[in-house]
């Protein structure tokens, strides 16, 4: 079993964040992490490989994959401390820019290259992107590779080459199937991501990480990035602070007050 | 500055039972940006058909899907490629779909097979002489951004309660349509076992769905698991009950209800949170809202920071106070 799970770095949650002048994703490496449901895609790699019979599993691998630049293996180093067994990163100026579409070509393009070396089974990706929240991009990279799609997973299993997910949308739950390969992102009700081990930690850091470039995976420099981008950011500025809180101490008319508010803003 | 009027397409949501407030909105922007087609996945209800009327579509394509097609309409591949079709067919320029998980992996489906740019979660759109741009509000509402399709054709999503819907003065009978579509093999290769409806907290409780609601009352950790004052401000105002993540793993409320960047993402006009320090994933689902007012006995809780309106103190005391200030004052207004 060989399992593909593409991770993000993004911008840590707790950071400013903020768009360049070039309207793109402001991110350094001192505020830089994991995407942080990315762990929950990376523990239901290490899960469905640590369930197989020890011969299989001998033989098996999670893999992390991202697109990036350089900063963009602390994402990496990270998912090694999770216990990922090897790395690469598809780096390229080119593919600077890239909307969901592009971003996806390069995905699939890099899976394609991997599942080149060794057949693929599984592509496994979190729910989200935490600085995008779009969603969006493990369905592209699917049709990219034509592979079936299983988006959403809150329960996954895989057994006799067949992946079955449970996935709870508005109102309905729904069960999923699909013969591997296939294409799979988890909720983070999936799993309860471990943490990372003390010796990993240590090793993590020297791990090697391999770099792709566009060439390696076979895509041209004008099929990803800003040249290839169906939508650019033509204004981005950062809201105007809030107004100072109304603020009331309540001492027995606290409700009357949040009441008169909202009648008085028209919000009743 | 005049910019051409386009040939609209628009998704349906609920082609059953009537349209939701969201694809209300979304059919109320479309007419002001050109002419609408609105496409269905499954057949409309006469309901459903009388509303679509009401807010402007003068067409509505019915999509024809072989076998049990309400199975294969769940498919985000089938329905995406139905839509991708629905484009060809009408010439549309521009695509719109109300933001959901499934709407945005349509659209971004939908835009890969059309060559078309792709803005999801848009809270509004407009036309201008360089073409239609939307605008999004990105990382927990903190930062606005413009975004433009660089492409002939475009597709959006938009949030709920960006726009007031509004219907037309003189609804016209749409015209009904068919389209047949066969779905590829891969668009059919992950099979739908089972689909299963499960009452939500809406549908059990009569008060608007969560996602799409214009107002919202949220209860967390500080509410020590009684959600009454929560509900009882709520019913008040007519306002959906939504609970932070820690709330719904304690069991005290259902999944439905979660509001963070891993549930529901909403942007009512006001939002109440009660017994809510305001940590980032929470506010991550919340902060693009309207009007932001919080009740805690913490007076240095984060959310305070967000807040245009708190009140320090006990939410088991504040909120059925204000519940009952707000009955009263309805009541005046008969």
């Amino acid at each position: 079993m060989r399992i593909v799970v593409p991770v993000k770095h993004v911008p840590d949650i707790h950071s400013d964040r903020g768009l360049t002048p070039a309207g793109r994703v402001r991110r350094g490496a001192d505020d830089g992490t994991l995407n942080e449901l990315d762990e929950n895609a990376v523990e239901a790699a290490l899960q469905i490989v640590e369930a197989l019979d020890e011969s299989e599993r001998a033989t098996s691998e999670v893999v992390a994959l991202t697109v990036g630049p350089v900063e963009a293996d602390a994402a990496l180093r990270k998912a090694f401390q999770l216990g990922v067994g090897s790395a690469y990163r598809l780096g390229d100026d080119a593919l600077a820019g890239s909307d969901v579409f592009g971003t996806a070509a390069a995905v699939a393009a890099a899976v394609r290259t991997l599942d080149a070396q060794a057949p693929v089974d599984l592509v496994i990706t979190g729910m989200a992107a935490l600085d995008g929240l779009g969603s969006v991009v493990t369905s592209l990279v699917a049709a990219e590779l034509g592979l079936p799609q299983l988006t959403l997973a809150s329960r996954l299993t895989v057994e006799h080459g067949q992946v079955e997910i449970e996935r709870d949308l508005e109102g309905f739950t729904e069960v999923l199937t699909a013969p591997l390969p296939a294409v799979v992102s988890v909720t983070d009700h999936v799993n309860t991501p471990r943490y990372p081990n003390f010796k990993l930690i240590m090793a993590a850091r020297t791990k090697e990480i391999t770099v792709l470039s566009l060439g390696d995976v076979g895509l041209a420099p004008d099929a990803v990035g800003e040249a290839a981008a169906r939508s650019r950011v033509v204004e981005s500025a950062p809201r105007p602070p809030r107004p100072e809180v109304e603020l009331v101490t309540d001492k027995g008319e606290g409700g009357l007050a949040l009441a008169e508010y909202l009648i008085r803003n028209d919000l009743v | 500055m005049t910019a051409s009027p386009r040939t609209v397409l628009v998704l349906l949501d609920t082609p059953a039972d009537g349209l939701r407030s969201p694809a209300r909105e979304l059919l109320t922007l479309a007419r002001s940006l050109g002419d609408v087609t609105a496409l269905a996945l499954e057949a409309p209800s006469e309901t459903t058909l009388a509303d679509a009327a009401s807010y402007g579509a003068g067409t509505v394509l019915v999509v024809d899907l072989p076998g049990d097609a309400s199975v294969g309409a769940r498919l985000a591949p089938v329905a995406a490629e139905a839509l991708a079709a629905a484009a060809d067919r009408t010439g549309a320029d521009l695509v719109l779909l109300t933001s959901s998980f499934v709407n945005r992996e349509i659209g971004a489906l939908a835009a890969r097979t059309l060559g078309a740019g792709f803005v999801y979660d848009t809270s509004g759109i407009s036309l201008t002489e360089s073409g239609v741009v939307g605008s999004k509000r990105v990382f927990a509402g903190t930062w606005d951004v413009e975004c433009a399709p660089t492409t002939p054709r475009a597709v959006l999503t938009l949030r709920s309660n960006s726009v007031v819907a509004q219907p037309v003065a003189e609804p016209v009978v749409p015209g009904v349509e068919h389209l047949a579509v066969e779905p590829t093999a891969a668009a059919t290769a992950a099979v739908l076992v089972s689909r299963t409806a499960h009452a939500t907290a809406a549908d059990q409780s009569g008060r608007p769905a969560l996602a799409e609601a214009s107002a919202v009352v949220a209860g967390g950790r500080g509410t020590l698991g009684d959600f009454g004052p929560v509900e009882d401000l709520a019913d008040a105002l007519g306002a959906a009950v939504g609970a932070t993540r820690d709330a719904v793993d304690e069991g005290w409320v259902e999944h439905d209800a979660q509001i963070g960047q891993t549930g529901v993402t909403i942007a009512p006009r006001v939002y109440v949170g009660a017994g809510i320090s305001g940590a980032p994933h929470h506010r991550g689902g919340m902060q693009a809202s309207g009007v932001v007012v919080a009740v805690n006995n913490d007076p240095d809780s984060p959310i305070f920071e967000i807040a245009d309106f708190g009140v320090v103190g006990d939410l088991a005391e504040v909120l059925p106070q204000a519940a009952a200030a707000i009955r009263a004052h309805k009541a005046t207004q008969g």
